[in-house]
């Protein structure tokens, strides 16, 4: 159908997270304001357990493109398989996550063949038949709504938990149409050579508890206690900018505007004054707890809960006390 | 070889942000203006990847008269040349429109090795047009780079490490090739004294859409696909609780309450 909402489906080598499947819920929204319905797509090599998962969390048709060339991501692949599905099927939207694999497929896709590209949104609504595309700017003081007058399918990339997960049920089955499209290796441009795992353990973009740490903790030995804390919790560690530049914590645990943007569940930021800087990064967060020696500093306006105190006076107790609850 | 850098002016962090709101774009003239922050890592690894191995860097901006600052900071940091796109058809450029304009400018200096480009701008956020780039160019996409391993000019590859979810993607690539750099892959260099001195009396070349065989239909406002319909400055959070007394008590409260979200199993 022409006017359905197609949803990336991203996997690394094979492997989903339920996040993979995390547009389907708002895809399916779209689709019911459209009149249409929710397609899946997903490019790989042994893609049919991941096509069978998008049909359990609720996409109504699923196509999938599996041959040998594209069995690690590759952008410039990818992006041309992708370009060969959306222009075949010219379905009206086309979602992506908004996370480097992607945005990589989204920007490539597009740029072959000349879509519209909204990037990053937080908001989607169909209002009279239109797609209304919401995002931030200026590390999210401003909300700019757009709408695409031009170029169909639209592409968007959707920042990672702006939208409710879909719910999965085993029950559910989608209709599974295999497409044949290969690329010959030598017009790809690149290899990838290794991938070296992370040391830091949980990823903050899609976190639901995060603990992080300023220029207040005055050492790297303060993200020790704060690491502490995080694991009693079930949560990460990030860090604002003044914590990484200090070389206390790993650029990769850096939130704020030259950092991830994260929207967890709760925050607790221990010794961030609350910079704009660092507020662009976590403002959305639902439950902001804000521990810092000064009481003016910036962050208590931004925080659901604030605790004017130590660190190291506070995060041991708070330790202390989750431990007795939760039977640690 | 030969190393584009490519430069925005974005409006200081800390400025106040002014819009035309029935035009959907920016006020960017009167408002403190910085090179985004981004690009000052992908100029400095131009200027690293100059000295580990050789090349002539060119730095190009598209913007308004003004935004020649950003490539008059390039000058006094030493690059060999910069160009300046300015032209009124390319306000109000989407992110697809600002690529083409970029890769038009990519194409008439011509023979180029290598593109950097800072991972996105601190004002649009878009994030893509480094791989935009790189599509329109036909060039090897390599995004969300932290380093760059190993160049080889002559061999026409270059190896880098992309941080990406999860870790870090080892890739080797033929050139040409457009690399978008994140924060940490180097600590940008300050420009010295004399630099600016110089730099401040050079002539900044400005290349309009028909130096640049640019159909001006097809970019700005008239050529880019979406149509800004709102701009709203986000709800502030409601006022939040102060938790105040004893650290004991203090402790108890905010443990109950956090463990009362649900969220903490």
């Amino acid at each position: 159908m022409a006017n359905d909402v197609w949803v990336y489906i991203e996997h690394k080598d094979g492997a989903v997270t339920p996040m993979s499947f995390e547009l389907l819920g708002i895809g399916k929204t779209l689709a019911d304001g459209l009149g249409s319905s929710v397609c899946a797509f997903v490019i790989g090599e042994g893609v049919d357990n991941i096509a069978k998962d998008a049909g359990s969390y609720g996409a109504a048709k699923v196509v999938a493109l599996d041959a040998g060339v594209f069995k690690g991501f590759r952008a410039d692949a990818y992006s041309k398989a992708a370009a060969f599905l959306l222009d075949k099927y010219k379905p009206e939207i086309a979602l992506f996550r908004a996370t480097s694999q992607g945005t990589d497929v989204a920007a490539g896709t597009a740029a072959q063949l000349n879509f519209g590209l909204c990037t990053d949104t937080i908001d989607l609504a169909v209002d009279g038949g239109k797609l209304k595309m919401t995002r931030a700017a200026f590390g999210g003081n401003y909300m700019v709504s757009v709408v695409n007058e031009k170029a169909k399918p639209q592409i968007v990339t959707v920042r990672p938990k702006a939208f409710a997960m879909p719910a999965q049920d085993a029950s559910k089955a989608a209709e599974v149409t295999k497409e044949t499209f290969t690329v010959d290796e030598a017009n790809l441009n690149t290899k990838v050579l290794e991938f070296i795992k992370s040391a830091v353990a949980i990823n903050l973009v899609e976190a639901d508890i995060i603990v992080s740490g300023g220029r207040g903790l005055g050492s790297a030995e303060g993200f020790a206690l704060l690491k502490d804390l995080a694991e009693v919790i079930g949560g990460g560690v990030g860090a604002s900018r003044a914590a990484v530049d200090s070389g206390w914590i790993t650029q990769e645990q850096q939130v704020g505007q030259t950092g991830k943007t994260v929207k967890p569940k709760i925050y607790i930021a221990c010794g961030i004054s609350g910079a704009i800087q660092h507020l662009a990064g976590m403002r959305t967060s639902d439950c902001i707890v804000a521990i810092n020696k000064d009481p003016d500093a910036p962050i208590f306006k931004a925080a659901t809960i604030g605790i004017v105190g130590d660190y190291k006076a506070v995060v041991p107790k708070l330790i202390e006390k989750f431990k007795g609850k939760l039977g640690k | 070889m030969k190393i584009v850098a490519c430069v925005k002016q974005v409006p200081d962090t800390e400025a106040e942000v002014k819009w035309d709101i029935p035009g959907g774009v920016l006020k960017r003239d009167g408002m403190d203006s910085v090179t985004n922050p981004f690009d000052e890592f992908a100029v400095e690894e131009a200027l690293l990847t100059q000295e580990n191995y050789d090349g002539d860097i060119i730095a190009i901006t598209m913007g308004p008269e003004k935004a020649a600052d950003v490539l008059r900071n390039c000058l006094a940091l030493k690059v060999n040349e910069v160009y300046q796109c300015s032209d009124a058809a390319f306000a109000g450029s989407d992110t697809f429109s600002t690529a083409s304009v970029l890769a038009a400018a990519i194409k008439k200096i011509g023979d180029v090795d290598l593109v950097f480009c800072g991972k996105q701008s601190t004002d649009g956020n878009t994030g893509v047009v480094g791989a935009l780039l790189a599509s329109i160019l036909g060039y090897s996409q390599l995004t969300f780079v932290s380093k760059i391993r190993s160049v080889d000019g002559a061999g026409k590859k270059i190896v880098v490490e992309r941080a990406i979810e999860g870790g870090t993607e080892v890739v080797e690539a033929k050139l040409p090739a457009v690399v978008s750099v994140i924060k940490g892959i180097n600590e940008p260099r300050l420009p010295n004294l004399m630099g600016i001195r110089k730099a401040a009396k050079m002539d900044i070349p400005k290349w309009s859409a028909a130096d640049l065989g640019v159909d001006a239909s097809k970019v700005g406002a008239a050529g880019s696909c979406s149509k800004v319909v709102e701009i709203a400055v986000p709800p502030p959070r409601g006022a939040g609780e102060m938790l105040k007394g004893e650290i004991e008590d203090i402790a108890n409260t905010l443990t109950d309450k956090l463990i009362d979200l649900k969220v903490i199993k």
